[in-house]
């Protein structure tokens, strides 16, 4: 019988430290997953975390921690070579095929940028594949910016949006949260735009009505909710809001769905 | 036709049965209740029939004979990663209707929800032979009739206690061998009628009305009064949440196991994730969520039909 809780092995390939508590972390994988999956992620003996795919290709698999408890604090302070444990990917991702010649805005706020980076590099690696992509990014303040090597490289190709919170005194880019910015945004077809909204509760609580108030239909917007998964497959509960299975049917949810679930 | 039996020709079948099975039923364990000079009636395993306690109703389930509070899933040792073995044995649970019941909850769960078997509890639930106690009176505080789970007719032998006078029906051939008395009329039956009625909302209505049940004062009720232990969900034969749990041991960190362990949507720490968010905080949401994954969720996504867990009253 297969044991479904069974995790393999993933080599530490490199780790690209993104901030002082955010750090990603490459490991040898030729798992293919859809955008917007996670993965069961542990170290024997400390535990078992769920944490979304960042990026991938078919020789790596990224994943962005935050080191904020046991298991995320023990991850860090792994070296290259080291070996992370893997069960999955679970969930569904992101339908990028529904995506295809639609204007597309991204909407991340901090972590939440790591399940959509994949969606973004494949963009910048296919631009044809949709007409126009707006990226709207959040944080709290500028040291807590991610990957921001890869956010010059997006300004090459997509209109990029890097707000932070509270700036400091060199820092000369927007302040104020995304929903400030997104009444000026420019959206020529609300019916043909596609809208991510990746982030803390309330940011994607407030910034999908600031959409849907451009007019967004709610069918267009899409959202990834983080919960605590403890199996990933349905059977811990964890994770579950009314009859719904975030690890199931989940993390991403079209807004339609995504409203009806009440905590 | 039944076959009947005495307490010796009955812990005759129980020597020969213990041979292949574990056998495990409700017991009386002196002096371990919750309060002091207090029993505790719960599952155990019996060699005898004054073994098993028919006369109080037991305060846990005997779904920990098929998923244990604690469950090792694998034992580490540097970077490996082992499966511990499980008795070759079988497991006869001797049980009222209302717990085999829920036993088919729990199948749902663990075999039928998402995509996959929960491997640890399919090898325990295989085992599973269902030796049913005949109930026809229940006790003062149960409502299996409104649930519908007064009846199991899937049982492998079912059993009337009648003290020295004990008669059963084997439905399941692989037992003949074991009991061995005269052959009797024997048909069983099941309570119909309990000192209490549970009226249970009809679904429909709940699904028109989810805002309203969401808000009803009812749970700002459970808000006050409710601490938050859990008990409820520990006592409750159909409840399976569960948590993983690393540990390593002191006098070798280097080796340890990965377990599961029950949790309760009832509990602090239930929600939590990283960076401090929580859900569901007040206890009055826990009991709201509790409620309507038994009485509607689960019906609307995992009703099987067996058992008509919630009907119309």
């Amino acid at each position: 019988m297969t044991n479904v809780y069974m995790p393999r092995k993933a080599e530490i390939i490199s780790i690209i430290p993104q901030t002082d508590i955010d750090y990603t972390f490459r490991l040898k994988s030729d798992i293919l997953p859809q955008h917007g999956q996670f993965l069961q992620v542990s170290i024997p003996k400390i535990g078992e975390a769920p944490i979304s795919i960042s990026d991938y290709t078919d020789e790596y698999i990224e994943l962005t921690i935050r080191k904020v408890g046991t298991v995320t604090d023990a991850i860090h302070e792994l070296k290259p070579g080291d070996l992370l444990f893997i069960r999955g990917p679970y969930g569904h991702g992101f339908p990028v095929e529904d995506f295809k010649n639609k204007n597309v805005v991204i909407a991340a706020g901090g972590t939440g940028l790591a399940p959509v980076k994949s969606i973004i590099n494949r963009y910048y690696r296919n631009p044809k594949e949709i007409k126009k992509l707006n990226i709207l990014m959040g944080f709290k303040s500028p040291k807590d910016i991610l990957f921001e090597d890869e956010i010059k490289k997006w300004k090459e190709k997509f209109d990029v949006l890097l707000t932070v919170d509270n700036g400091n005194e060199t820092w000369t880019g927007n302040t104020g949260l995304i929903t400030k910015f997104i009444p000026d945004l420019k959206i020529e077809n609300p019916d043909d735009t596609i809208v991510i909204v990746v982030g803390p509760p309330m940011m994607m609580k407030f910034t999908c009505l600031e959409f849907l108030k451009r007019s967004i239909p709610e069918k267009n917007i899409w959202v990834s909710f983080e919960r605590k998964m403890s199996c990933g497959i349905g059977k811990c509960g964890h994770c579950k809001i009314n009859e719904t299975y975030v690890c199931l049917e989940g993390p991403v949810f079209n807004y339609t769905k995504s409203k009806q679930l009440l905590d | 036709m039944g076959v009947e039996l005495n307490a010796k020709s009955f812990n005759d079948a129980l020597k020969i049965l213990s041979i292949k099975y574990k056998i495990f039923a409700p017991v009386r364990l002196k002096g371990k209740g919750a309060f002091s000079d207090t029993d505790l009636v719960t599952y155990g395993e019996i060699s005898s029939y004054k073994d098993i306690e028919l006369s109080e109703k037991s305060r846990y389930s005997p779904k920990e004979v098929i998923y244990p509070i604690t469950q090792t899933l694998f034992y580490f040792t540097e970077d490996e990663y082992k499966e511990p073995e499980i008795d070759d044995k079988g497991i006869v649970v001797f049980l009222r209707p209302c717990d085999a019941n829920s036993y088919l909850k729990l199948d749902n769960i663990f075999l039928k929800n998402g995509p996959y078997e929960d491997n640890y509890y399919k090898r325990l639930r295989d085992k599973v032979k269902f030796f049913v106690i005949e109930c026809t009176k229940g006790f003062s505080t149960c409502f299996c009739v409104s649930t519908g789970s007064n009846k199991f007719l899937d049982y492998d032998v079912f059993f009337r206690f009648d003290d020295d006078k004990i008669t059963c029906d084997i439905k399941n051939e692989e037992f003949s061998y074991a009991f061995s008395g005269k052959e009797v009329e024997f048909s069983p039956e099941f309570i119909e009628k309990n000192e209490i009625d549970v009226k249970l909302p009809d679904i429909g209505k709940i699904s028109q009305k989810v805002e309203y049940v969401f808000n009803h004062e009812l749970w700002d009720e459970y808000t006050k009064r409710c601490i938050a232990c859990g008990r409820c969900t520990v006592s409750c034969p159909t409840c399976s949440c569960f948590s993983m749990q690393d540990i390593f041991y002191k006098d070798n960190p280097k080796c340890g196991e990965r377990r599961r362990v029950w949790a309760s949507c009832m509990v602090d720490g239930f929600t939590d994730v990283a960076g401090g968010h929580s859900y569901r905080q007040k206890y009055g949401e826990r009991m709201r969520f509790k409620v309507m994954h038994k009485i509607y969720d689960y019906k609307k996504t995992l009703q099987h039909n067996n058992v008509h867990w919630l009907r119309k009253v």
